[in-house]
């Protein structure tokens, strides 16, 4: 296999800088003459802002100048707006109230932005912040979605009835009803999916910069699409034309969706950067993360799985109440509808699906996608009960699984709601899974354990997830207020070498190396000549940027139509130099060859004659080798596959170990193995950690108690073992050019229930079916405890 | 904002700056050298990407006062390499994937150099892991650093 | 943090001096939890005097009879004495324990006894060995150092400047660990020597404190069998969000039996 070539596993280009302290992220940037700015944020959940006085900030030493809501209100620009209208009941559109950068009435969550403090130091506008005197009338505050449903709640936003966004539904619930009628059993699970807070450890940061002699605005931020950030920013918030308006975003230290949003901060300094006239930066603490960064998850729900007397599944029927926290962020009402209840067919034939979900606003920091988002609380859903069941019917584990499988040769398969699969081989991914597992040994392993006074459980999770969003279309027509095509443009430079303009951006996916392969082998040229630039508004075409696992499905094959229209063009030049029919060149290995012959000629060949046109086609062919194309994707993608968990309970403490985790996922064709592999790895963890330790927790009064890293959990080196993870390429994606189907959520979704599902494998054991998320030392020992008695 | 001069030798250059005595280290490499290869991500001394070595220890640069490094001896990620030549440490990580968003990868190797020189004799992934415990990474499940750093020992220790 | 003044003390005697007679005066060891107290402005001294030169107060002594360490001696290097962990492995194995290895480098016994954060490691081994503590005024015995959550029995401007443990015939060190701080949760220093047989506990209360029960049943019989039995009153222990005091009670009982196992060999 040629250096460079798709599927080799070649180092990552963008290393160096990274590992020598040479990456630029947003707080690495400083402009000159800048100021910084610090956010007043509130201290209660829900409040009246009675009166705000500055005068004493305003006379700090060093503050350039303190704004406020009001300030922000008699400005008249706009909030921050919601990307996805979901359609309830009865064609009810959801509710949308305002969401102002600051706020002026009342705030909605603890950490909700009150002021902004400009100064020469980070640390002067802090220290004035201090002295801006503020007067609340404090209210009750909605903190559990239990709270804000109750009759007489106090409300979030007054134009919102009962706290309830939106009162969705997928499915035909009378039919749903008759299959349960009919069932020869019905497991039935209530589930708590714990909310989450998404912590890159790069926190957000913002840096914006007016040029009043050609009334333009340049904006450097921690995001995920900086295109997104500028149309949004731009046409809702602050009226700002697009042509006037740049936006970076460099290196960024990780996203996990938490940095796709347009976040209040980057209005406020690109609108204070006017007003200042002068740089402006802001940087996010690790607090103002927990407080302020859209946190992922939180479900309750209610599942009742119907089964038929041979265990096969008859009927799903769902009731789901989705977290919204105190406002509406970016995309938060598609990811509790469109990327949760349309995947609860999973990888079974269940006939009838019905999933209710209402939207809830609470007194806590917005909810939205978080690495998964949706797919990982319906595989949860699905596969809980589906090991349920398994306990229940008497059935194994895997033999029920095997039982409702959607065969291979079954696709591509309409589910009941709404999707349909393209490609997947179920059957081996678990076969595959089994075996890398030595599922077969596992009942001399629990023995083993069980003789060291501990509790072995094995778990499964069988998971699909639809990534590569989204066909413009389809999106629209379920309320995307964008499309969600990607763009590229492939620039062959004179002497042979490539820049690609990417619209899909990288935060760790290493796109700089994938992409610069996938160029590599389709134009033949040495992997080294070529570059990959993303991330800045004005550089690269209007593109989405990255998030559900979209970038090589969309991005990559965006990319590759560039590179066709490349190699059609370089065709005719090729048959112009060779004096043959365009139809009989052929183009292999960076070589356009006149097919049958020996007549050839290098795409550097060509590419030197597109710009230096002297013996050139000139009257039906233009100069210059440079394309761009929009890739609009057909379908989604379906990756899938089967993660296996074992475990180990210490029953005096509580104690979960993870002994060994085991991934067999099919991402169709794979381009570079080694990123492939990390971003599963990472992706594990994630799941991981929702399962064993991460929980956002508010207390009564909607104070964030895990709002720092002293409380909040998190994953370290010891949480984990080293994982064995495979990859199953024989069923690729069958309609976009490359057959890949996505990485970057895997991880996530699968392993979350499948450790759970191994915790309770060991609990049962013991009597115990069911465990709340996460599976801490002391939920288990509580568990163990309960028992007991 | 009275200030007082803080000397000290980075990357065996010998440096000074003006700064407050409420300046942390991590503020003085970041703001007053420009050394930005060195993170902040937490305010709760957890996360261990600010990790430097001052006088060949590994110590977490947010928890430590500028002034109170008056006259050390600091190494930061960007004082590793030796021209092209990438620090063993850094070879490793590159080699075996060991980092993806490049966010905590500077205190990563400034941490993971450490564990190596506390286990010259010999080095398991248990030790590791436990060894660890003061760096967080979100990107690569630690995987692959576990790997890095285990490969590292044994070019190290050649 | 609010700006504060900031001397490097040359002395114990020039320490003391410098605190005295200012509005507020901090002494500064390692500072691993007087920094990011003040980084979250939970605390505003008006001056800050670093011990970090009093290169006097720093290093370990083994004698015959006991292990003496210097208040500004870094965890780390506790943690890595082959002479600490052959005269007493238990004291060095809860130094290793401790926050983690750039915290260890940085942190020192005299800033953690003096913090006496309820869950700090050290506090239950001074405790636990029947450490004396001296300061630049006098001794105080372990047993009366730690007074109540965040308290000690040192007076302004008076200066831990070592710990002095007895060296045990037997020590284990048993500590569940908070999965987010790695604070401890619980952690238990069992000790039988010329101090008698000591059971104390960190984590679970205000402060650090022994449990006569275990106590009293070690002494007629140094096996973990001894305490298994044993539970603590959970009336008085902490309670959060990562442990009920009724967990934290049941997890004294079992890190004790561990600690004795461990003691045992």
């Amino acid at each position: 296999m040629p250096d460079g070539s798709i599927g080799a596993p070649i180092k990552r280009r963008e290393d160096r800088r990274f590992l020598t302290g040479n990456g630029r992220y947003v707080d690495d940037i400083n402009r000159p003459n800048q100021t910084y700015a610090w956010i007043v944020r509130s201290s209660l959940a829900h409040a009246k802002i009675k009166r705000i006085d500055t005068s004493k900030a305003e006379k700090a030493p060093g503050v350039v100048r303190v704004l406020t809501g009001a300030d922000w209100a008699a400005d008249g620009v706009g909030g921050l707006p919601c990307g996805w209208q979901v359609i309830g009941k009865n064609q009810t559109p959801m509710h949308e109230p305002p969401h102002p950068a600051l706020v002026a009435d009342k705030v909605r969550h603890v950490g909700d932005n009150l002021a902004v403090v400009i100064a020469e130091t980070r640390t002067q506008a802090r220290d004035a912040a201090e002295l801006i005197d503020i007067q609340f009338e404090e209210l009750p505050a909605v903190v559990t979605m239990a709270d804000a449903t109750k009759k007489g709640a106090a409300l979030v936003h007054d134009s919102v009835p009962d706290n309830i966004c939106y009162d969705w539904e997928l499915g035909d619930p009378a039919a749903c009803d008759a299959q349960f009628k009919g069932a020869a059993h019905v497991t039935t699970l209530k589930l708590v999916n714990n909310r989450l807070v998404a912590n890159p450890i790069e926190p957000r940061s913002a840096i914006a910069e007016y040029d009043a002699s050609g009334d333009h605005y340049t904006l450097y931020t921690t995001s995920q699409n900086p295109h997104v950030i500028r149309l949004l920013m731009g046409a809702f918030v602050l009226s700002i034309p697009e042509h006037k308006l740049r936006v970076v975003a460099p290196d960024v230290g990780g996203g996990f969706g938490s940095k796709i949003y347009h976040y209040a901060e980057e209005a406020i300094v690109t609108w204070a950067s006017k007003k200042v006239g002068r740089p402006i930066k802001w940087t996010a603490d690790r607090s103002d993360s927990f407080m302020t960064d859209a946190q992922g998850r939180d479900h309750l729900t209610t599942a009742e799985l119907a089964l038929d007397k041979d265990g096969h599944f008859l009927a799903l029927r769902v009731k789901t109440d989705a977290n919204m926290g105190g406002y509406l962020s970016t995309f938060a009402p598609a990811i509790p509808t469109y990327l949760y209840a349309t995947l609860l067919a999973g990888l079974y034939k269940t006939p009838v699906i019905y999933c209710n979900v209402r939207a809830i606003f609470t007194n806590t920091v917005p909810v939205d996608a978080y690495r998964g988002a949706g797919r990982p609380e319906a595989c949860y859903l699905l596969e809980r009960l589906v090991e349920q069941a398994a306990r229940e019917t008497g059935i194994e584990k895997t033999e029920i699984r095997r039982r409702n499988f959607i065969a291979k040769a079954e696709m591509p398969y309409q589910t009941p709601v709404a999707l349909q699969y393209d490609s997947g081989d179920f059957i081996r991914n678990l076969e595959d899974g089994l075996k890398s597992a030595d599922y077969a040994g596992f009942a001399k392993r629990r023995t083993a354990s069980e003789k060291n006074g501990k509790l072995r459980g094995i778990g499964l999770a069988t998971y699909i997830e639809a990534c590569g969003i989204a066909p413009s279309a389809v999106a629209g027509a379920l309320g995307a207020r964008a499309g969600l095509y990607e763009a590229a443009e492939v620039r062959m430079h004179p002497t042979g070498s490539v820049t690609v303009f990417t619209g899909s951006h990288q935060h760790g996916q290493g796109h700089e190396t994938t992409f610069a392969q996938l160029v590599a082998d389709g134009l033949g040229v040495p992997v080294e000549n070529v570059e990959v630039v993303h991330g800045d508004t004005d550089r690269i075409p209007f593109g989405m940027g990255t998030y559900g696992s979209r970038s090589l499905a969309v991005g990559g094959s965006a990319i590759v139509k560039a590179m066709d229209k490349i190699i059609a063009k370089g065709k005719k030049i090729a048959a112009h130099l060779l004096e043959a029919a365009v139809d009989d060149i052929e183009f292999a290995n960076g070589t356009f060859k006149v097919s049958g012959t020996d007549k050839e000629i290098g795409i550097g060949q060509v590419a030197l004659t597109a710009y230096v046109p002297h013996n050139y086609p000139i009257e039906e062919l233009e100069p210059g080798l440079d394309e761009s194309a929009f890739y609009d994707p057909k379908n989604f993608t379906f990756p899938n596959g089967c993660h296996i968990a074992e475990v180990e309970i210490d029953c005096d403490t509580g104690e979960v170990t993870l002994c060994s985790f085991n991934a067999v996922d099919d991402f169709g064709k794979i381009i570079n193995p080694m990123i492939v592999e990390g971003q599963v790895h990472g992706g594990l963890v994630q799941g991981i950690g929702q399962a064993l330790m991460e929980d956002c927790v508010y207390g009564e009064d909607g104070q964030l108690i895990t709002g720092s890293f002293n409380d909040y959990s998190m994953p370290r080196a010891d949480t984990v073992p080293s994982f064995t993870v495979a990859a199953n390429e024989g069923a690729p994606c069958t309609h976009n050019p490359l057959g890949v189907k996505g990485c970057g959520e895997a991880g996530t979704i699968g392993a979350g229930a499948a450790v759970i599902n191994a915790v309770i494998d060991a609990l049962a054991t013991r009597g115990i079916t069911d465990i709340a998320m996460p599976a801490t030392s002391h939920r288990v020992w509580q568990a163990l405890q309960q028992s007991k008695a | 904002m009275a200030t007082t001069t803080v000397s000290m030798t980075v990357n065996g250059k010998k440096v000074s700056a003006d700064v407050e005595n409420r300046t942390l280290l991590v503020q003085y490499l970041r703001e007053s050298l420009g050394l930005t290869g060195t993170h902040v991500g937490c305010d709760t001394s957890q996360c261990g990407a600010c990790t430097v070595h001052v006088n060949g220890k590994p110590i977490k640069s947010c928890t430590m006062l500028a002034r109170a490094a008056d006259g050390a001896e600091v190494t930061t990620i960007e004082g590793l390499a030796v021209g092209d030549k990438l620090h063993p440490m850094q070879e490793a990580f590159r080699e075996n994937h060991a980092l993806q968003c490049g966010f905590c990868t500077p205190g990563m190797v400034m941490s993971a150099i450490g564990i190596v020189e506390r286990n010259k004799a010999s080095l398991d992934e248990k030790t590791v892991r436990h060894e660890l415990e003061g760096n967080f990474c979100r990107c690569t499940g630690y995987h692959n650093i576990v790997k890095a750093i285990l490969a590292a020992h044994k070019t190290m220790t050649a | 943090m609010y700006d504060f003044n900031y001397k490097r003390a040359k002395s114990v005697d020039d320490a003391v001096a410098s605190v005295s007679g200012v509005e507020e005066g901090k002494f500064v060891a390692g500072g691993m939890t007087l920094i990011p107290t003040l980084k979250q402005r939970l605390a505003k001294p008006s001056d800050l005097v670093d011990l970090g030169d009093l290169k006097d107060l720093v290093g370990i002594k083994v004698d015959g009879s006991s292990v003496t360490i210097g208040a500004m001696t870094p965890h780390a290097v506790v943690a890595a004495s082959p002479e600490v962990k052959k005269a007493i492995p238990a004291l060095a194995k809860l130094a290793g324990l401790i926050g983690d290895p750039m915290v260890r480098n940085r942190g020192t016994i005299g800033g953690s006894i003096s913090n006496n954060d309820p869950a700090a490691d050290y506090p239950s081994s001074v405790v636990g060995l029947g450490a004396t503590v001296h300061t630049n005024k006098r001794t105080i015995a372990g047993d009366d150092f730690f007074t109540g959550l965040f308290e000690t029995a040192l007076e302004e401007g008076e200066l831990v400047t070592k710990v002095v443990f007895p060296i045990p015939e037997k020590s284990g060190y048993m500590k569940f660990p908070n999965p987010a701080s790695r604070y401890a949760v619980v952690g238990v220093f069992v000790s039988k020597g010329p101090q008698g047989v000591r059971v104390a506990v960190t984590g679970a209360g205000s402060h650090v404190f022994r449990v006569p029960e275990m106590e009293k049943a070690l002494s007629s019989s140094f096996a973990p069998a001894a305490v298994e039995n044993i539970k603590v009153s959970d009336a008085d222990l902490n309670s959060d969000i990562h442990a009920s005091a009724e967990y934290r009670a049941h997890l004294v009982t079992v890190m004790a039996k561990r600690a004795v196992a461990e003691a045992n060999g």
